[in-house]
């Protein structure tokens, strides 16, 4: 249908957009992998200018060597698969929730969805001051009125904590996704289980969860790829100390606290590398869903 | 047909479904209220969910003292300036991918949405290094081209879908009561596609009022919007509970309101047309 001179005005309109993001793709990409190459520490007066000594894989050995890598390594996992497993959880069971009749409907959605609207600097601090402060937080309040000694969380509970406050965020993420994926569950198919006398977890095992498969995929790839770069919450909260450094959070230390460059370029390099082992099945399912 | 449901259920389900929404919005609740009363009863031991004094002082206190408007206002220039940006680059190329599909289509959209995953600390420093040689660091011209390309693939993406949705027939229909391109676009397709344009922009300002990466590392004083504001006051000295709570409440109240408009293209826009 299309004819040639359409085609060329798209490949035109198109242009804008597909030259920039690859400029913006490409060009740090490009720095961040050739300063990982090199040593770097502009405090000792490197500079590009100047040019930087070619050092071959050596900041790659020495990102990996480090005795704080496998610890961000297990602190990232604990974080990015705690987070996971509570939002999609209870995202199931809230989404089946939300989705019964009940009073109210309307505004429990929006008391449910409120959280992932809140900035991630806000909602980290509300909940280190407000919620979890040893003395003032509501928690400790709650401990002292049940007789417990009141815990200062984000020290000695601190990888819980931030999943905590992480899962706080994201939870209204997985619950609507999981809702509006319920609510194009054909009904009568529920209906004729019910009437054929199927019990509640039955019916659940059998007919809603298999629904959610794809939905529940979904989910979790989305959220690994924003959750594997969490900072802001852990910036505020612990800055990193107490067993919350993450990946992210080590590259970005190596990067802006010990101004090393080449070694937190490699940091960056195997983050990317790790992004997009996730990223590539996430495409498949957006790809085919495109197809449709 | 509704499944019939008893009303004693149904007051089960109203009771549990609200006590698990309060519970959940409660830190938010708990933010707004302490936002009211003054440094004292914020910290009273048992905590005070009533009976304190009513104050607006500290809102007061807060726009003086750190001078509350300027960061706002720096929020609204970037995360605005930002999604227009994007807007007007993404249109476009939506439109054209949307209306005239090639075989390379579904390859660009799923790469422009790679681009989306590339880690931000991955690529901070050369960042900054081209931010220091452009003298764009801690300006907002600087944060508002990074958020537009950050939130480029979803506007793209999310515009992609809701033209798609456009029939293709309107257009011929058009074109047979000879509509020239100019009148097609601007008597026949502008007014179906404005509200996913609207919708894009909505979420999409959301997303960059929110981003919390690059305001933190890239602004100092002069362009730091409220994610910045909100992360000095983390420091000891600044730990006042009623003032931060109410700090707290006046980034976030714009926000919320925006965002409870947005569900439904939350969903649309952060899957990328996978769950509809």
């Amino acid at each position: 249908m299309a004819t040639q001179h359409s085609r060329s005005a798209a490949r035109f309109m198109m242009a804008p957009a597909v030259i920039l993001l690859l400029g913006w793709m490409l060009v740090p990409l490009t720095m961040t992998v050739w300063f990982s190459f090199t040593r770097y520490l502009p405090m000792r007066g490197d500079s590009i200018e100047r040019g930087l000594e070619w050092v071959g894989f050596e900041n790659y050995v020495r990102f990996i060597g480090s005795s704080s890598f496998w610890p961000s390594v297990q602190a990232t996992l604990v974080i990015v698969g705690g987070v996971l497993a509570i939002t999609v959880v209870l995202g199931v069971l809230l989404a089946i929730l939300l989705d019964q009749p009940f009073w109210g409907q309307g505004i429990v959605r929006i008391l449910v969805i409120a959280p992932f609207f809140v900035m991630p600097t806000v909602s980290a601090l509300v909940w280190k001051n407000m919620m979890m402060d040893p003395v003032n937080g509501m928690l400790a309040h709650l401990w002292r009125f049940f007789g417990a000694t009141p815990v200062s969380w984000l020290s000695e509970a601190s990888v819980q904590s931030i999943i905590l406050i992480v899962s706080w965020q994201w939870l209204p993420f997985a619950t609507l996704i999981l809702l509006t994926a319920i609510q194009s569950l054909d009904s009568e198919q529920l209906e004729a289980a019910e009437m054929d006398g199927a019990p509640v977890l039955s019916r659940f095992w059998h007919i809603v969860l298999p629904h959610l498969g794809r939905a529940i995929t979904i989910v979790i790839l989305i959220q690994t790829i924003f959750l594997l770069s969490i900072f802001a919450e852990i910036f505020v909260t612990t800055g990193g100390s107490f067993g919350t450094r993450t990946l992210t959070y080590l590259i970005f230390q190596r990067v802006v606290d010990s101004q090393n460059i080449g070694l937190g370029s490699a940091g960056g390099v195997y983050a990317i590398i790790l992004a997009n082992i996730v990223a590539i099945f996430l495409m498949r399912i957006v790809g085919k869903n495109l197809d449709k | 047909m509704a499944r019939a449901v008893s009303t004693r259920r149904k007051i089960a389900t109203t009771a549990l479904a609200w006590a698990i929404g309060l519970l959940i919005f409660f830190p938010i609740f708990w933010t707004i209220l302490t936002s009211f009363k003054t440094e004292a009863q914020a910290i009273a031991n048992p905590p005070l969910f009533w009976g304190f004094d009513f104050t607006l002082e500290n809102y007061a206190v807060v726009q003086e003292r750190s001078n509350y408007m300027r960061f706002l206002w720096n929020s609204v220039i970037i995360a605005g300036g930002s999604t227009l940006l994007g807007i007007v680059i993404a249109v476009p190329a939506a439109w054209s991918m949307a209306f005239v599909p090639s075989r390379r289509t579904k390859d660009i959209l799923l790469w422009m949405l790679s681009t989306k995953m590339l880690p931000a600390v991955g690529v901070l420093y050369p960042i900054s290094l081209i931010f220091v040689q452009f003298g764009l660091l801690d300006t907002r011209g600087g944060l508002i081209v990074v958020l537009m390309f950050i939130n480029l693939p979803i506007i793209v993406w999310m515009l992609y879908t809701y033209f798609r949705e456009i029939p293709g027939e309107i257009l011929e229909a058009a074109r047979m009561d000879g509509a020239g391109l100019k009148e097609e676009i601007l008597y026949v397709l502008t007014p179906m596609a404005i509200p996913g344009i609207a919708s894009t922009i909505l979420l999409n300002f959301i997303l960059a009022w929110n981003e919390a990466f690059w305001t933190l590392n890239l602004t100092a004083a002069s362009a730091a919007p409220l994610t910045a504001f909100i992360a000095s006051y983390s420091s000891p000295e600044g730990l006042f509970f009623a003032k931060l709570s109410a700090a707290s409440t006046m980034a976030i109240a714009p926000i919320l309101i925006l965002g409870w408009f947005s569900q439904k293209q939350l969903v649309r826009g952060l899957t990328f047309g996978a769950v509809k």
